[in-house]
């Protein structure tokens, strides 16, 4: 009878999870999601508690699980109130290796301890989803610390790139797979804890997270820093389809309901990634910019016309009587934390009756909706915050638009230049607005490499400087006038 | 250095060198600056105003000449009554001013006896770093709207058409000819207040501007090559093409209320377009303002600085437009200047760099030598006319369907199709091989699959990192995994991992969860 009961509170569960994504389809519904995403979780725990306490032991035991509970949820609490928004990405790529962690562990613990004997095919099934449960928590888990460790600056985000590197994953991804079958014949006659752990089927499973964690590894730190928000939009789908592996092990629907909810989100991220850089997934992953192609920038064509510097009073001029403002920001508005400076200024602009809006490129910043959750943080209103699609075909009514950080996806060169490596790639058509300024720390280029033909372009005026310093200078500059 | 703004002593000038803003600015470059007493009087500007702004303030016009090692005016130098500029010109001396060379040769060889060097602002070559300091433009757009201006002024109607309680008026039917800097102006400004305005130019490429400022662009059926020279202004025309033009104008001159004339040949004396039978066709009350009235003007009629009525027809010939507009006019005219003297300014000395093709071409006199005309230039600096605009067309790129909405189109359908019948095969098999218990759980795995796809396709854009967080939550789920391992009847190692398993699951369900609601709470509406 519990049994029954708790299939309909996982049942129920999976619903509540479901109508939480859901409400994220709009900001207003969000927040009533989130809890819905909530209640799901404690119905979830709650009818996990009642069915396991059936079989659980002495208060030594709760007291141990309780323990767990409650330490886990205070250092998640503390990360979550604590977080700067900046560092969002490094939060989410940590979170995942936890996942990729739990997964591993539950599928350890569920091969030295199986909750139920098993015999014929269907043991073997269970074992063979251990052993791909285990694999994809490893790289989940290793992926996610290095993509964390990238993204947090203590690892370079320059593409790490060993020689003969495919075929090193694919030596990884054989073995992996073929170590599949001595496990499972190394099982079999055991029985009980003991026995599993000194089988060799035990060292095989450990030596195979290993590879699995080499192998998470390997692939991630060959992926460069501007490509982050594809990796760990993958891990995000990996460390879903690891739970949904430890659903299978554990004949438990809800885990795997949550599992697929989780991956087929991840999945559907990396895709509008890789759409909005014109990519594959395949490229991304293994083939980062000019390391297949020789070296970048040659095939750009040649630049014309002249770089112009502008200054700032000018700026602020040309902003105050503009009626039409838009400004692009990208990574580099988050690394010079600027964000809420960029909203001061937008803020005096709009109280002089100047129409300002944002136009946010999906992979702007270190992970998807990264530039949105950073402007919100600031406290720009989310209805003058739009997206490319939305937008684009304002610009040639806009009067200026202000880039702040940005480079490759306001480059022209994607629409119109076959040679360059960006070619295709959907970009914010700043250039046919009637003026540009770039807000820049000097004249490098952009992450793929690429020179950006917008810089040299006639209505195009560069302001140099660190982007928190101009908008200090300009929000200055337009209070005083 | 020392940079002189003396007063204009061109009769009837008001406008000056400089302003106490772009004083200012003059100042922060690092240059000291004399103003003669009284040189902001016409622009409306106060002494005081540019001594506040960090000018010195000299009492003469010699005192600004004598002193000063830079010395930047409008007009080209002159002799009255009371100053002789040409004269207080020392050696070693820059001066910064319209010269006009083409038409004053021998004041520019008198500029080169009295010694040091003369930059003419009206050479300044139309390329587009230059467009900053070119005076002709910046003065040529205050012109355009003050013709429109001085137009009104001496029509007796409305410009826009009117629907009141006493009658209705239709609005004022406005031609401007030549859609330069000035044409466009006047149509911007004609426009403004209401008038129907039509729009005539030589240059088939201007027809867009026209329009998009608002006006009809008047069509020649007739081809013409090359009416555009080089630099951007228009060239003289072929006979017949000039007859067809001529024809136009006659059928306009009946229709319309207004004719502004901004028709400018360079170095030639204006062409004659409104013939005095076509002002006499206009109608009474009407208005002609010719802004070519100082090359000898557009229309027939026109007298140089006078306005004259004939036939009830007034013609405005007016050759002091800007002035007439003196304090933006200034401003311009001054922000010009500052913006040469930028590009000049080579740590703290102000240099002429021949390299520099903006110097090379603007510098009539140098070290008491005439080098006008210029020498001609190997690489050819032209801008490119502004009609043809910067961005090539767009090479049909791959455009990215992935929106919140468009998710069924992200993937082709036969895609979708033959993915499906692939699942579906692969399913079968399985059915019939696997045990019922994992069919059963693979089928929730797949059911689920597909949910997840339908529900994230409609999150919108802006709430991906938040969906990122809540996923990181509800993955945490997998706590339910660790607590069935752990929860056995006494503390084993699988019951230890499981545990483990359960701190960190805990982690992402509380973190993931909070940080999502911070972050939720962030996103406000507008007011909200």
């Amino acid at each position: 009878m519990l049994t029954n009961v708790a299939t309909v509170a996982y049942l129920f569960a999976g619903v509540l999870f479901i109508q939480s994504l859901g409400g994220l389809s709009n900001q207003e519904s969000a927040r009533r999601g989130n809890l819905f995403g909530v209640a799901g979780m404690a119905l979830a725990l709650v009818a996990t508690f009642a069915l396991a306490a059936g079989t659980a032991g002495g208060a030594s035991v709760w007291a141990m699980l309780a323990a767990c509970v409650a330490i886990g949820a205070a250092v998640g609490a503390v990360l979550a109130a604590r977080v700067a928004m900046t560092g969002m990405p490094q939060l989410v790529a940590m979170l995942h290796s936890f996942v990729g962690l739990a997964a591993v562990l539950v599928g350890l613990s569920s091969f030295v301890a199986p909750t139920k004997e098993l015999t014929g095919a269907e043991h073997t099934i269970h074992l063979v989803e251990i052993w791909l449960g285990v694999a994809i928590g490893a790289v989940t888990l290793t992926g996610s610390i290095i993509a964390w460790a990238k993204l947090r600056g203590s690892l370079s985000g320059k593409p790490l790139l060993l020689p003969g590197r495919h075929a090193l994953n694919a030596i990884a991804v054989i073995g992996v797979f073929a170590a599949i079958v001595p496990f499972i014949q190394g099982t079999e006659g055991l029985h009980g804890e003991a026995a599993m752990l000194a089988s060799t089927s035990w060292m095989l499973l450990l030596g195979m997270t290993v590879v699995a964690g080499l192998l998470g590894v390997h692939l991630v730190v060959a992926i460069g820093g501007a490509d982050m928000p594809v990796v760990v939009s993958l891990l995000n789908s990996y460390s879903g389809w690891a739970a949904a592996a430890a659903g299978f092990m554990l004949s438990n629907d809800l885990l795997i309901i949550t599992g697929a909810l989780v991956g087929s989100s991840g999945a559907i991220l990396s895709y509008i990634m890789c759409a909005a850089m014109n990519r594959s997934i395949l490229n991304v992953v293994f083939g980062g910019f000019g390391t297949d192609s020789g070296s970048p920038a040659t095939g750009a064509a040649q630049m014309e016309g002249e770089v112009t510097a502008i200054s700032v009073e000018d700026v602020a001029e040309l902003a105050m009587h503009a009626k039409n403002v838009m400004i692009v920001p990208g990574y580099g508005m988050a690394v010079a934390r600027a964000q809420h400076l960029v909203h001061e200024f937008s803020k005096a602009l709009r109280s002089r009756g100047v129409n300002v809006r944002y136009a946010i490129h999906p992979v702007a910043g270190r992970l998807p909706g990264h530039m949105n959750v950073l402007l919100a943080e600031a406290g720009v209103p989310y209805d003058i915050v739009l997206e490319m699609d939305e937008i684009n075909d304002d610009c040639p009514d806009t009067d200026l638009v202000l880039i702040i950080g940005a480079n490759d996806i306001v480059n022209p060169g994607a629409e119109n230049d076959e040679s360059s490596p960006i070619f295709g790639m959907p970009v914010i058509q700043v250039w046919k607005a009637s003026k540009v300024v770039v807000l820049k720390r000097g004249m490098s280029a952009g992450y793929a490499g690429v020179e950006n033909p917008l810089f040299f372009n006639e209505n195009t005026d560069m302001l140099f400087g660190d982007a928190k310093d101009s908008m200090q200078a300009l929000t200055a500059a337009l209070n005083q006038s | 250095m020392k940079i002189g703004i003396p007063t204009e002593i061109h009769p009837g000038e008001k406008r000056v060198g400089a302003t106490p803003d772009t004083v200012k600015k003059l100042v922060k470059m690092g240059l000291d600056v004399v103003i003669q007493a009284g040189a902001g009087q016409g622009a409306k500007l106060a002494d005081n105003e540019y001594e506040a702004a960090g000018a010195a303030i000299a009492a003469t016009a010699e005192e600004v000449w004598r002193e000063c090692d830079i010395v930047a005016k409008v007009r080209a130098p002159m002799r009255t009554e009371t100053v002789d500029e040409i004269t207080l010109k020392r050696p070693e001396q820059l001066l910064i001013s319209l010269i006009f060379p083409g038409h004053n040769q021998e004041l520019l060889a008198e500029l080169a006896g009295s010694g040091g060097s003369v930059i003419a602002l009206d050479q300044i070559p139309r390329i587009s770093r230059a467009q900053k300091m070119d005076v002709l433009s910046s003065m040529a757009n205050i012109a355009g709207y003050r013709a429109v201006i001085e137009a009104a002024n001496h029509f007796g109607s409305f410009f826009g058409g009117q629907i009141t309680a006493a009658g209705r008026t239709r609005p004022a039917r406005v031609l401007v000819i030549g859609a330069g800097v000035a044409g466009l102006a006047a149509i911007a400004a004609a426009r403004s207040l209401g008038a129907e305005v039509r729009g005539f130019d030589v240059r088939p490429a201007v027809k867009d501007q026209i329009e998009s400022l608002g006006a009809s662009f008047l069509e020649l059926q007739f081809e013409e090559q090359g009416a555009e020279t080089a630099g951007g202004y228009a060239k003289t025309m072929s006979p017949e093409f000039i007859a067809a033009e001529m024809a136009l104008f006659a059928a306009q001159a009946r229709e319309v209320d207004i004719i502004i004339t901004t028709a400018l040949i360079p170095g030639k004396p204006a062409p004659l377009l409104i013939t005095k039978e076509m002002v006499d066709s206009m109608r009474r009350g009407s208005v002609v303002v010719d802004l070519a009235a100082e090359q000898g003007g557009n229309c027939g009629y026109t007298i140089a600085d006078r306005v004259i009525e004939v036939n009830g027809v007034t013609v405005i010939g007016y050759t002091d437009l800007t002035s007439r507009l003196a304090t933006h006019a200034s401003q311009f005219f001054g922000t010009n200047i500052v913006n040469l003297l930028t590009d000049m300014k080579k740590g703290d000395d102000v240099v002429l760099d021949l390299d520099d093709v903006v110097i090379r071409k603007s510098l009539v006199v140098h070290k008491g030598r005439v080098c006008w005309p210029p020498p001609p230039d190997p690489e050819t600096a032209v801008a490119p006319p502004p009609s043809a605009a910067p961005p090539a067309k767009a090479v049909a790129p791959a455009k990215s369907k992935g929106k919140g909405h468009g998710h069924s189109a992200a993937i082709s359908s036969s895609t979708e199709l033959s993915g499906l019948i692939g699942l579906a095969g692969t399913m079968l098999v399985l059915g019939a091989v696997a045990p019922p218990d994992f069919v059963q759980h693979f089928a929730v795995f797949i059911l689920a699959c597909f949910i997840g796809w339908r529900v994230v396709w409609n999150v919108t854009p802006a709430l991906h990192t938040p969906l990122m967080s809540v996923t990181n939550a509800i993955s945490g789920i997998i706590i339910v995994g660790g607590l069935l391992q752990a929860a056995g009847a006494s503390i084993t190692v699988g019951a230890a991992l499981g545990a483990v398993a359960i701190l960190f699951a805990s982690i992402n369900i509380a973190g993931g969860f909070l940080v999502t609601q911070r972050m939720l709470a962030m996103f406000r509406r507008e007011g909200a």
